[in-house]
């Protein structure tokens, strides 16, 4: 018998085992990417891409298709483990709560942040934007602004696993408090397409919003997943 | 005995409130600036910040429900919850017919205006948590953490916010400007006002708190009586 492994450790070999199941079965990866591609075409109409504004908005019409493909991949993120009662395993497994959900949130990051990427491209063609005028700003935003999509998404993809209705719930639930990471993404990426300067306040707020509700997370993640 | 404690703590509320609709609207003068609209300040502010310690308070009362697990905390918290949307409503509501009045609009895209709304959002997200979940020990478990998160989102949503230029008014009270921008009278008039919102919502947290409990007893004796059959 071994001794119950390290937290850190014990959270990437969920976060593996949830990428690998992820991988091969394609659940939520392809579904997030048609979508992005889907909201984008479909923006396209309802938002003039030619426009002479569009450098103005484009970049938050980005933040909501990601936001989007967000919520289908966080909604799988605890749902996929009811078949077979495989939360009821991991349960009882010797990985501690708090391991078990930021296992969870960083293989959901790793795949949002896949869909994103891989949908950035075709943002940028579409509607004519080039991120290249301060890309490392954009990826850093992109990274802390995903994590954040991601830590409170886990969260209540945790809390609404059991419920019928939790297709619909999450969502209405995450979106009003994902609001303060968003605007900031928002604005920020709306600098980096622009070129003019972005105030600090908004990466403050970024990283500020991440260290706070990753540790309100992993600290209630324990009353969450255990009785 | 609870009953009449209940009567007793409408009554003066009803007569607090009536006395001072008395004052707000036959005592005092018009402000020099605004006119006559400005008196829906004496329950704009005050409905905010009654809402504001509703909010508060359910994250406290949701808190202790997590350290106890006692039944009492987590009816409490979802009562006061409950409370504390009709007075952010008075609040949003009051706002906007100034706002029609002095701004010439309904709504503008005020950091104060939004962060007042997504507030109001969150928290009927949290009553729409409590209908979907049926497992009493579940709903009160889950709900609770969503109450923690979305008092530390309320705080994030209105900080965040402040950093945004703003054009609603900025504080008004003295403990906030150091005095000098508001006449005193006026301040005593919010002052009392607020007091008259906190009885009422201390009642109507009595009232909805009793309900709740009732419920949870139905609940269990329906859960007992099915066991049987």
């Amino acid at each position: 018998m071994s001794a119950a492994p390290s937290l850190l450790s014990a959270a990437w070999q969920i976060a593996r085992k949830d990428l690998r199941q992820e991988l091969r079965g394609k659940e939520s990866l392809n579904a997030a990417l048609s979508l992005t591609v889907v909201l984008l075409i479909l923006f396209s109409f309802a938002f003039d891409p030619a426009a002479e504004d569009s450098k103005q908005w484009s970049g938050g019409l980005l933040w909501l298709v990601y936001s989007f493909a967000g919520a289908l991949i966080v909604n799988r993120s605890f749902a996929r483990e009811l078949m077979n009662d495989c939360l009821e395993a991991l349960r009882a497994s010797p990985v501690p709560s708090s391991a078990l959900f930021l296992g969870k949130a960083v293989a959901c990051f790793l795949i949002l942040m896949g869909v994103e990427l891989t949908a950035l491209p075709a943002f940028c063609v579409f509607y004519g934007v080039s991120l290249l005028g301060a890309p490392a700003t954009f990826i850093a935003t992109l990274a802390l602004t995903t994590w954040a999509v991601t830590v409170l998404g886990t969260m209540f993809s945790a809390l609404t696993v059991n419920l019928h209705m939790r297709e619909l719930m999450l969502p209405v639930l995450v979106y009003p408090m994902l609001i303060p990471p968003l605007v900031a993404a928002i604005e920020i990426t709306r600098g980096v397409i622009t070129g003019e300067p972005v105030p600090e306040i908004w990466f403050r707020l970024l990283i500020g919003f991440d260290i706070i509700f990753t540790a309100l997370a992993v600290a209630l993640a324990e009353v969450v997943l255990t009785d | 005995m609870r009953e009449k404690l209940l009567y007793g703590l409408g009554l003066a509320a009803m007569l607090y409130l009536v006395r001072n609709l008395y004052v707000i609207f036959l005592v005092l003068p018009d402000e020099l600036a605004q006119g006559a609209i400005y008196r829906v300040f004496y329950f704009h502010l005050p409905g905010y910040f009654t809402a504001a310690i509703c909010y508060l308070l359910a994250g406290i009362f949701s808190a202790m429900y997590l350290i106890t697990r006692k039944w009492k905390w987590d009816s409490l918290a979802a009562a006061i919850t409950e409370v504390g949307l009709p007075f952010a409503a008075m609040n949003l509501i009051t706002g906007m017919i100034w706002g029609r009045i002095i701004w010439g609009i309904w709504w503008t895209w005020d950091p104060r205006l939004t962060s007042a709304l997504i507030s109001a959002l969150i928290y009927a997200g949290y009553l729409m948590l409590r209908q979907a979940i049926p497992d009493p020990t579940e709903r009160a478990k889950n709900s609770a953490v969503m109450a923690i998160f979305a008092f530390t989102s309320v705080i994030f949503t209105y900080k965040s916010n402040e950093w945004f230029r703003t054009q609603h008014p900025g504080p008004v009270l003295s403990i906030r400007t150091g005095g000098g921008t508001i006449d005193p009278q006026m301040e005593w008039m919010l002052a009392h006002n607020l007091l008259a919102l906190l009885l009422l919502a201390g009642l109507l947290l009595a009232i909805r708190w009793r309900q709740e409990e009732r419920q949870r007893e139905i609940e269990s004796l329906r859960r007992e009586a099915l066991s049987f059959s």
